[in-house]
């Protein structure tokens, strides 16, 4: 049988999320809890969390998180990696170990400053650098994956439910600001923990529902821009799409939003200001190879904040809840009841329509 | 003499019981094959003229007539078939190159035939083009590589120049003279009702049809018949058509018997001349070449027109077409070897060129594999036959077809491959004024708009059904399609799976 990666491997799903506008922190039991009412959207074969503001003592370094098959991958990904980057400090994952959660494979956490020298003769910035690094760890060494690459923020994934793998993780000793989280419904057999979400690349994550029908237009364009979607899985692509639209074209959150859920163009033309219309226009016309279509809820974070969006047609569920500082994004609002039971404004964004939360100015992240 | 050993090849079977002698057969076959016996009172047949292009069985107004194919043949061989045989005897009797018309009827493989198609299953839903929107609007130009934006922030939208289509679909070349001056008036007026855009061939732009320059796309080929800075400004696009998928490495020949009047002032040559288009372009013996002539012809149009550069699909075409796409060109056209032509020498027609489906797979790999598919637009033709036709070619990267034989058989068209005779019973592959005059453009409009809106009701169905609800997400969207019967091989050039993977 193909592992995940030879082969696509559609999956339905559940997300929550949430963020402190204040940027206070939260530990990660709040989360994890909230994923449980959503049991049922999930069967066991993929959970994970990504969580913003966690390694304030590194928050000048890359936190690489990577699964390994074994120790002789270990020693030779070090190798390349002490080539490109110097080591500040690397440790084994600390996990909890429970029965729902077997089969792990080595987990190691690194926190790596690139090497100046490296980066100049590579002529490229250091997020594009760290970028090309993670591309070719995944697409070429076999038995290692990088699943988090981002400063002060981390991914956490495994095979079983979320709510195991949250204590799997031992995430109720992490604090951050912004959290999101993902349960997985794949439609064929798991590959492996890599194929569970968040999805992540630099700073960015994504968890994501849905199944998006636009995927090998989507995978094909961006993958002449040097991403390699090794995985074969929406959220995956999706990553990189937003990363390509806003690291490598500078465009905001609500145009990449109007690139990736853009208008219908009959929305378009009934626009009544005549510089709005250009501009969405505009965008469908440069980027067409970057709509994505067919159901998906996502939610994309970033260092400071996060975005949701739904498809143009809204086949996904997804409501977002506030309370005091925090707003919540759920797949489900027994989700958001869990984490904040007199949550306010409870509302269903429409499809296309992005909800973005920023982390107030000045707020020490 | 040049009838010698050739028997007719089709037979004329008049049914003596229904025909009731009208005459209607005689008068409407321009190849004269019926004549009345006026002492007998009966009409006979002369077969030997006959290309079997049904206009008097569709006339006859009693059904009496049938055309089959004779079956009085040769002996039976699988070498020597008899096809192959009466060739031979006409080139002996002759001594001239054969000449056929329209596409390649030879039993090639049809790769859009061993393509499948994919749809929704329970974990993604299928969409209802008849309850939600599906949007099949294209655009075809360059993107841009670096986004700008002005003071307040706002992003820039200037583009360099776009095609804007209301589906994926033009009308391909075909110059006026190859065909008639009603047959491009049915073009223009369906393209510009469509919202696409229809191709004037090489032959010029008959001042009539400057109306519809919006939608049309005036093309140079190595004859530049025609072509002045009015003609180029005319249109909404240029297309320098470097080869034809029916007769690559050969230019269009057009005899002196069809350059007659109007066809003669708009191609800017003396009447009753031959009008043989060099087989290169003598100002481009090479690819730096091209690129003086794509920017020669945007100097001449301000910049403001995209340029198209058509090429027959040939072996080499991925490496052409990436050459193309850093020429400056804004569009490229792929012809394939099953395209059609007014005329074209029966060997090249035949045996020249590869098809479309691994040209199309090939280029928009290649492109994408250089990082250079943004540069250019891909449009395909030769030959598209179909609403799924269009689907499998946008699922492999392209992001229009073009198409001809289609657009004529809507016209009435019968498919006889003699429009080289310039006989054409249909009044569209003519300039006979008697003939021309058969063909209503306002009805030929009408068909061409009721093909093309068929077309793009199944498209939207197909889309659907993939839960895809924009045209721009199908292309290159190979997932959704799988092949069938087919090699490894062939699947690894396609960039598909096989069907059951």
């Amino acid at each position: 049988m193909k592992k995940e990666g030879e082969i696509r491997i559609p999956s339905g799903c559940a997300i929550a999320a949430v963020i402190s506008k204040e940027g206070k922190r939260m530990n990660g039991d709040g989360i994890v809890r909230s994923m449980v009412p959503m049991h049922e959207r999930s069967n066991g074969l993929g959970g994970g969390f990504a969580a913003y503001g966690i390694y304030p003592q590194y928050r000048d370094f890359y936190a690489f998180h990577l699964f390994f098959d074994s120790r002789d991958v270990r020693k030779d990904c070090e190798a390349f990696l002490r080539e490109r980057f110097e080591i500040v400090h690397a440790e084994r994952m600390p996990t909890r170990k429970i029965p729902q959660i077997t089969d792990e494979p080595m987990i190691w956490r690194y926190f790596l400053a690139p090497l100046p020298s490296a980066v100049a003769a590579m002529q490229v910035d250091e997020k594009e650098y760290v970028m090309r690094t993670v591309m070719q760890i995944n697409s070429e060494k076999n038995g290692c994956y990088v699943f988090s690459s981002g400063k002060n923020m981390g991914c956490f994934k495994a095979v079983g439910y979320p709510e195991d793998v949250g204590e799997f993780y031992r995430l109720d000793e992490y604090e951050g600001y912004c959290w999101t989280a993902h349960g997985r419904y794949p439609t064929n057999t798991p590959g492996w923990w890599g194929g569970a979400h968040p999805f992540s690349l630099l700073d960015a994550s994504v968890v994501h529902n849905g199944e998006i029908s636009s995927y090998d237009a989507n995978r094909r364009f961006i993958e002449m821009f040097g991403y390699h979607c090794t995985l074969q899985t929406d959220t995956e692509v999706i990553t990189y799409i937003m990363d390509y639209l806003l690291r490598r074209k500078g465009l905001t959150l609500q145009e990449a939003a109007a690139v990736i859920a853009a208008p219908f163009w009959s929305t378009i033309e009934a626009k009544t200001d005549a510089r709005e219309r250009e501009q969405y226009a505009f965008l469908r016309m440069v980027f067409p190879s970057l709509l994505v279509t067919g159901p998906f809820s996502i939610v994309f974070a970033f260092d400071g904040g996060l975005m949701a969006l739904n498809d143009r047609l809204k086949l996904r569920s997804m409501v977002v809840g506030e309370k005091d500082d925090k707003v919540f994004i759920a797949s489900e609002e027994s989700a958001i009841r869990v984490m904040a039971p007199d949550a306010e404004n409870i509302w269903s964004p429409a499809g296309g329509e992005p909800v973005i939360v920023r982390v107030k100015e000045g707020a020490k992240l | 003499m040049n009838e010698l050993y050739i028997t007719p090849e089709f037979e004329v079977v008049r049914n003596e019981n229904r025909c009731i002698a009208c005459r209607v057969c005689e008068r409407q076959c321009a190849n004269e094959v019926h004549s009345f016996d006026e002492t007998r009172g009966v009409l006979r047949s002369d077969e030997i003229r006959c290309v079997n292009c049904q206009r008097c069985v569709s006339l006859c107004p009693t059904h009496a007539l049938k055309i089959v194919k004779n079956n009085c043949t040769l002996r039976e061989n699988a070498n020597w078939q008899n096809a192959t045989i009466k060739e031979i005897y006409k080139q002996a009797n002759t001594g001239g190159v054969l000449l056929s018309s329209m596409g390649n009827p030879k039993p090639m493989p049809v790769y859009w035939d061993k393509i499948l198609i994919n749809a929704s299953q329970v974990t993604n839903p299928p969409i209802d083009p008849l309850r939600e929107p599906m949007e099949t609007r294209v655009f075809l130009g360059k993107k841009p590589d670096v986004l700008r934006r002005g003071a307040d922030g706002k992003l820039l939208t200037d583009l360099e120049p776009q095609l804007s289509l209301s589906m994926p679909v033009m009308f391909s070349a075909m110059s006026y003279g190859s065909i008639s001056y009603n047959a491009h008036a049915s073009l223009a007026a369906a393209a510009e009702a469509l919202g696409i855009l229809y191709n004037t061939g090489e032959g010029g732009l008959h001042e009539d049809f400057y109306r519809y320059g919006a939608n049309t796309i005036v093309q140079v080929a190595s004859g530049r018949f025609g072509v002045y800075e009015d003609y180029l400004n005319a249109g909404a696009a240029i297309e320098i058509k470097m080869g034809q998928g029916a007769k690559p490495g050969i230019g269009g020949h057009l005899p002196g018997a069809k350059i007659v009047g109007d066809v003669s002032r708009t191609r800017m040559i003396p009447e009753g001349t031959d009008a043989i288009s060099p087989a290169p372009h003598h100002d481009i013996y090479s690819i730096e070449d091209l690129r003086q002539l794509v920017y020669s012809l945007k100097e001449a149009t301000d910049y403001k027109k995209p340029v198209i550069v058509k090429v027959a699909a040939v072996h080499n075409i991925a490496a052409i077409a990436s050459g193309v796409a850093r020429s400056g060109a804004d569009i490229i056209a792929i012809d394939g070897f099953r395209g059609g032509t007014g005329a074209a020498p029966t060997r090249i027609r035949d045996h020249v060129g590869i098809p479309i489906e691994l040209a199309l797979a090939a280029v928009d790999q290649r492109l994408r594999d250089e990082g250079i598919r943004n540069n250019v637009s891909l449009v395909v033709g030769g030959s598209i036959r179909s609403a799924a036709d269009v689907v499998k070619a946008v699922a492999l990267g392209a992001d229009a077809c073009y198409i001809a034989t289609a657009a004529l058989l809507a016209l009435g068209c019968h498919l006889c491959r003699t429009c080289q005779s310039g006989k054409c019973n249909w009044g569209i592959a003519t300039q006979r004024a008697d003939l021309v005059k058969r063909l209503n453009p306002e009805i030929g409009k009408e068909r061409l708009c009721n093909l093309m809106t068929a077309w793009r009701h199944e498209i939207m169905e197909i889309m659907g059904g993939m839960g895809i609800n924009s045209i721009e997400t199908l292309r290159g969207n190979r997932l959704m399609l799988r092949g069938i019967g087919l090699s490894e091989k062939e699947l690894s050039i396609l960039g598909i799976m096989h069907a059951g993977e």
